[in-house]
């Protein structure tokens, strides 16, 4: 029997805002095929978000959900762990709110290590405000605020997390839907600051001004370009320009924030 | 804390013991000239109480947490003073959209930007009024003792208890690091939020049947609902209903409005007879006090009308000087904010003067009796 979404879905707020073709509705459905599969109670799970196309998401899903300020998700986000650490927490949000305005939010959930799973939604561009570039727009794509090219360097928001101390970080794309699904479950159940990178297209933002403007070319190009973390290390310099590495990208074996937070200062069970 | 015990405390310890007894069990904060102190103080404490305490990357991110801290059902604070008051008010906004209740401490610096950060004003009387972006009710207390620091923070998290709404404790750097001998209370009525006694299925967060303050479910408890800075439907869900965003907008300032009474606190000392009032809050308040006794002694019918409560602004309080006294004088650390509101309420029945000063240092008691001594 196909999977019935309508358990987790709130369904009179449907249909969603996103555009057709947009990567997104594929990354709902993942999400809530993972919860389910964790057992996770609707009760028990928070999602967080900030502001955006991306940040819509919780809108659609029942759970106990927050949809924040610009960027500001993560910062939320530690105060309800904070607050009642047995709530699982999952913070969502695209690639301008999370590595532009919602930045220094960013590095600090992952330096801390606290016990956050993050899903960066990236389309590479501000779609809900009409196509501007974003931190993770391409060199030499076009955007409006970018009619000439992108004249700016990128970030690749994976190496950011890793960088700054996050002690899981993976990486795939909205046409990989297997492996969202199996790393969504990875992240969410993992220790710690935890990021998932979601590649994904917004053929009206980002497409239509560089020659992918249906939402299949954007599943075309992510298709032909993810490559597994162990191929793409054995890669030149050369043949790894467009491609961008998927799976598991760092996992490492750190302290989680509140459980040192609490030993430290001799809270017993907050 | 010993009980009942006097002891020499400061302004801004005072404040952190006056949080701990109102309940609260979370503080965020940001390092912030002259509002340590309190963040220093709730770190080693906090822990002792089953709260925690983070110092977060930034004053944006403290305002964000205690908001979220909030939100999963633990009374929350911030301290902060005017660089980072400023940058709280993004989210600051969204605590007063999503009926939040919070307090925020401002310790009242020279400004604007770094301006004096050791030195005493008050000049953001306005911006804790008007400092996020659209309509928006907001309490505002001002303590001036040291032991009002500590009942103050109670009466702030009552009020944001009880109201759901963002409190700010507006003091400044004088009160702050004032050290006074103070009995603290130990018999302070502590309120807790409403919660919901309705099935989880049929909540809502924004349902107004029981009145204009709707219950607030913690997340985690079973009443799974939605919370957005958009403006939203008694569902707590976006809406472009304008007319419902009118509505909701309107009876959120009812919500303070209809409350006066129970909201605004005024201390109104020698006023019976007084043909000439000095209106002053925190630091000033002290030297006002100290010259309207001053003024006493030379025959000069002086009061002092010192609000606990700055905004709501103390309207009606103010109004019932009309037919009394001939003057009011404000007194403020700042180049005039408060009195073009009591200008405002005087409707020219009494005069109104200011006495005001930005150099840092406090209006002095001499400085005010010379008013006094006007005419």
């Amino acid at each position: 029997m196909a999977f019935q979404y309508d358990k987790y879905l709130r369904n009179d707020k449907l249909p969603h805002i996103w555009c057709p073709g947009c990567g997104y509705g594929i990354i709902l459905k993942a999400l809530i095929r993972a919860i389910d599969a964790l057992g996770w109670s609707k009760d028990e799970t928070v999602i967080a978000s900030g502001i955006g196309c991306a940040s819509r998401l919780p809108g659609y899903v029942d759970f106990n959900t927050i949809h924040t300020t610009h960027g500001r998700s993560l910062a939320f986000a530690t105060g309800i762990k904070l607050a009642n650490s047995k709530l699982k927490v999952i913070v969502l949000g695209g690639d301008g709110d999370m590595s532009a305005i919602g930045g220094n939010h960013l590095i600090h959930a992952c330096r801390r290590n606290i016990d956050l799973s993050l899903l960066v939604l990236n389309n590479n561009i501000y779609g809900m405000t009409g196509g501007q570039f974003s931190p993770t727009t391409p060199t030499g794509c076009n955007a409006t605020t970018a009619p000439y090219g992108m004249t700016e360097n990128n970030f690749d928001i994976s190496n950011l997390a890793i960088g700054a101390g996050a002690s899981f970080v993976a990486r795939t794309s909205s046409f990989h839907v297997a492996q969202m699904e199996d790393l969504m479950k990875k992240t969410f159940q993992h220790k710690g600051f935890s990021m998932l990178e979601i590649i994904s297209g917004c053929p009206t933002g980002f497409g239509r001004r560089n020659k992918q403007p249906e939402g299949f070319d954007a599943l075309e190009w992510q298709k032909k370009n993810a490559t597994p973390l162990t191929r793409y290390n054995a890669m030149t310099g050369e043949e790894r320009a467009g491609r961008f590495s998927t799976g598991i990208l760092h996992e490492a074996d750190r302290p989680e924030y509140i459980e040192v937070y609490d030993r430290t200062v001799g809270l017993k069970d907050a | 804390m010993s009980k009942n015990n006097k002891q020499l405390l400061q302004g801004n310890e005072a404040v952190a013991y006056g949080a701990l007894y109102a309940g609260c069990r979370f503080f965020a904060g940001y390092p912030i000239t002259p509002s340590t102190e309190i963040a220093e103080k709730l770190a080693a404490e906090l822990p002792k109480h089953g709260g925690r305490f983070i110092q977060m990357e930034d004053e944006i991110a403290s305002m964000a947490a205690i908001i979220g801290a909030s939100i999963a059902g633990a009374k929350s604070l911030t301290a902060t003073s005017g660089p980072g008051f400023s940058l709280k008010q993004e989210n600051l906004g969204f605590a007063c959209i999503t009926e939040t209740p919070c307090v925020i401490v401002n310790v009242q610096r020279g400004g604007p930007s770094t301006g004096l950060p050791t030195a005493a004003s008050q000049s953001d009387i306005m911006q804790t009024r008007w400092g996020t972006h659209g309509d928006h009710p907001i309490i505002v207390v001002t303590p001036s003792t040291v032991l009002e620091q500590f009942t103050e923070t109670v009466r702030a998290f009552n009020l944001a208890e009880k109201y759901r709404t963002p409190v700010v404790l507006l003091t400044d750097e004088i009160i702050g690091h004032t050290r006074e001998s103070v009995t603290l209370p130990t018999e302070l009525e502590v309120i807790d939020r409403t919660r919901p006694t309705v099935p989880p299925e049929q909540y809502k967060p924004f349902d107004t049947t029981q009145g204009d303050v709707p219950p607030m479910a913690d997340f985690g408890t079973g009443y799974r609902f939605h919370i957005t800075g958009l403006n939203h439907d008694i569902s707590g869900f976006p809406s472009n209903n304008g007319q419902m965003a009118e509505r909701e907008e309107i009876r959120m300032q009812r919500k303070l409005d209809n409350n006066y009474d129970d909201i605004v606190k005024v201390e109104e000392f020698m006023c019976d007879d007084a043909e000439v009032v000095v209106f002053a809050i925190g630091a000033t308040a002290r030297s006002a006090k100290d010259a309207v006794l001053a003024a006493r002694k030379k025959g000069i019918k002086a009061g002092l009308l010192k609000p606990l409560t700055i905004w709501p602004f103390p309207d009606k309080h103010i109004s019932n000087y009309k037919n009394k006294v001939k003057r009011m004088i404000v007194a403020e650390l700042n180049l005039g904010q408060m009195v073009h509101e009591v200008r405002r309420m005087a409707e020219g029945a009494f005069e109104v003067d200011g006495i005001f000063r930005v150099d840092g240092e406090p209006i002095t008691p001499s400085q005010i009796l010379t008013a006094l001594e006007e005419r």
